[in-house]
């Protein structure tokens, strides 16, 4: 498909993550009444959708991934009645949360669910897919790294979540690897496969300042929803800034449905002044997009390199060469750990 | 010299591992495999290895258990069926080692507790988790230095070692381990997590396990316990290695643990399965024992 073919007119469904994803940038520390303000904002902005759990979804709550101040559940129970238009989604990463966590979630109001799984591994899912759409839930099927696999392979691997029950399938760059042409291909292979009732998506990291060129790509090969995050709160680099994206739809003629204004507003006024960083392309942040590394890596490397004295694009480079996926965090001291042996920093007991 | 004769049920990673793992055993011979695929590459394979096999199931079995002499069976379907498949050869005599996620039976962590299972003349003992058997022992080392208010464990295995059914109940294994960090391991609350990566060459089996002590750790104490009960392992895991820790921060303690299999079914990345088929075989190992020396005796269950 062309890129200069006019996507005027064209219906996408913006995903707000700024209270899940933004959770990493936060180390999970967002508090009940800064949700609620938050995601009200972003509701009376007219995003119809937005996420709100732990960073690493249902069950997240761990050494691993650290401990937000909430539980999810009081998350959800205090955004969700409050919301006017937007419909509040959740993450459930299979191996990770669980199908209880999955209704007790639905009890305190989610309707919307996303259920990811390493693009290789959709056959961890399908009875997390079931079971939400038991629940009635919107089901959403998300590839994660999915740099690490080709088009026809993230194709089958969709095609798979979508015989379990999912009704939107996502290629998630987790590491904000991709370029425009690796998006194009990998939702093109997926849109010839899935059945045309089946929606696309795409969810973006910007370690390389690429995640509205890299929307719009998908866009044009018949994505219809797409994942960002107000002013790019998120893990790396953030996540497509949300508030620029709906701008360039604007300028587009993508119909969103969002007021830019209003939306600028948040950005500016709520989510910027929340940051404990900057969020935005730095060193690390930019390792990550560089050497394809999962972006929810980057604080935890920075402890790490701080605690063992090996730098943190080392570390980071060195968990993209072994291959380590999203949900091995405890890698990363244990790869410190092995870095500063053998740079004699560090002595083994055993 | 005698020795204990046992089937195996499921003919897929597990069961097939299992074979190599009893073939080398001086006290186990096994002697059927079931399945329900005749075209299953396992049965094949049993059957090239000298066991008898039948694809109709634990019922295919059940008329030939008294007249081959078979005593112990392990059981490597699913969660779902193995209550059915204990049941039937219970009624026989015949006690069970479960490798699925049922935990009908009592949890066995062989250098925790299996001498007080065989004390007791376990009919049903399930081996919990390949995540469990490779965490559990250390979380234990550590709550037996001092009291554990939580622990959390994460196993990482290749994509290519981990078979459907535990792929198509993650929950249930994820329940299982949680559950048996707490039961066998000792901590008050605790939680598993699992990762499948499919990095190739295929990445080792990696454990990692924090527990979060009540009083500030005793690090020596908590050292030696650990390294003591990591040998223990080494001795039916060859492969079991501590890689970095025990790192002590505050009230937590982190052990990095790499398993690295024998290669007899699947090659040597895939500890995970080496670890829960040498530990299964253990365990029948110590009851094997006891049942040729004539100190314990497996009595047919009567069912309601």
């Amino acid at each position: 498909m062309s890129a200069d073919q006019s996507l005027k007119g064209r219906k996408v469904v913006l995903h707000d993550m700024c209270l899940r994803d933004g959770m990493h940038a936060k180390r999970e520390q967002i508090g009940v009444e800064q949700m609620v303000r938050v995601a009200s904002a972003l509701d009376a902005a007219g995003v119809p959708l937005i996420q709100v759990t732990h960073g690493a979804g249902l069950g997240g709550n761990s050494l691993q991934h650290g401990f937000a101040l909430h539980s999810n559940e009081d998350y959800l129970r205090a955004v969700c009645p409050r919301m006017k238009q937007a419909k509040v989604s959740v993450l459930l990463i299979p191996g990770l949360g669980t199908m209880r966590e999955l209704q007790s979630a639905h009890d305190c109001g989610a309707r919307s669910v996303t259920i990811a799984t390493h693009c290789t591994e959709a056959d961890t899912a399908p009875q997390h897919i079931a079971f939400a759409r038991k629940l009635g839930m919107d089901t959403v099927g998300f590839l994660m790294m999915a740099h690490l696999n080709t088009p026809e392979g993230l194709a089958q691997q969709g095609k798979q979540m979508e015989s379990y029950g999912a009704q939107t399938l996502y290629i998630t760059d987790s590491a904000g690897y991709m370029l425009p042409a690796d998006v194009r291909a990998r939702v093109a292979a997926l849109r010839a496969v899935l059945d045309p009732d089946t929606g696309i998506g795409f969810h973006g990291h910007h370690n390389l300042g690429m995640g509205i060129a890299n929307s719009i790509a998908a866009i044009e090969e018949g994505a219809s929803r797409i994942d960002g995050s107000v002013a790019g709160l998120g893990a790396g680099a953030g996540n497509t800034p949300l508030e620029v994206f709906a701008a360039v739809c604007e300028r587009m003629g993508i119909e969103t449905g969002v007021d830019l204004f209003r939306l600028m507003d948040v950005a500016e006024d709520i989510i910027v002044p929340m940051m404990d960083h900057m969020v935005r392309v730095d060193r690390e942040s930019l390792t990550l997009g560089f050497a394809g590394v999962y972006s929810t890596f980057l604080l935890h490397a920075k402890r790490a390199a701080g605690r063992y004295g090996v730098p943190a694009r080392d570390i980071l480079v060195e968990l993209g060469r072994r291959k380590m996926i999203g949900g091995q965090e405890d890698m990363i001291e244990d790869t410190a750990m092995t870095l500063a042996k053998e740079r004699g920093l560090l002595q083994g007991v055993a | 010299m005698a020795k204990i004769r046992c089937a195996l049920i499921g003919s897929g990673n597990i069961g097939t591992d299992l074979i190599y793992k009893l073939k080398r055993s001086e006290v186990l011979e096994p002697v059927w495999m079931v399945g329900i695929d005749p075209a299953s590459e396992g049965l094949a394979r049993a059957s090239e290895l000298g066991l008898k096999t039948t694809a109709a199931g634990v019922d295919g079995l059940l008329p030939h258990v008294i007249e081959d002499g078979v005593q112990i069976a392990f059981d490597a379907t699913s969660a779902y069926v193995h209550a059915e498949n204990s049941r039937k050869l219970n009624a026989l005599g015949v006690m069970m080692i479960d490798l699925t996620p049922a935990a009908i039976g009592p949890l066995c962590v062989p250098p925790v507790n299996l001498r007080a299972h065989m004390d007791r003349v376990e009919m049903n003992v399930n081996m919990i988790s390949c995540a469990g058997q490779a965490t559990i022992p250390i979380v234990h080392a550590v709550s037996r230095i001092q009291s554990v208010e939580y622990a959390e464990i994460i196993a990482s295995l290749s994509s290519r070692s981990v078979g459907p059914g535990t792929r198509a109940n993650l929950d249930e294994f994820t329940y299982t381990t949680s559950d048996a960090i707490c039961r066998v391991g000792g901590a008050r609350r605790g939680k598993a997590l699992a990762i499948i990566n499919p990095a190739d060459p295929p990445m080792i089996m990696r454990n990692t396990i924090y527990c979060l002590t009540d009083e500030a750790p005793d690090e020596a104490r908590i050292t030696e316990s650990i390294l003591a009960m990591i040998r223990e392992v080494q001795s039916y895991v060859p492969g079991y290695r501590l890689v970095n820790g025990p790192v002590f921060h505050e009230r937590k303690v982190s052990v990095f643990m790499e398993v690295a299999g024998l290669g007899d079914y699947l090659p040597r990345y895939a500890g995970n399965l080496d670890i829960m088929t040498a530990a299964a075989t253990r365990t029948a190992e110590m009851f094997a024992q006891e049942l040729l020396a004539g100190r314990i005796e497996l009595k047919p269950l009567e069912t309601a």
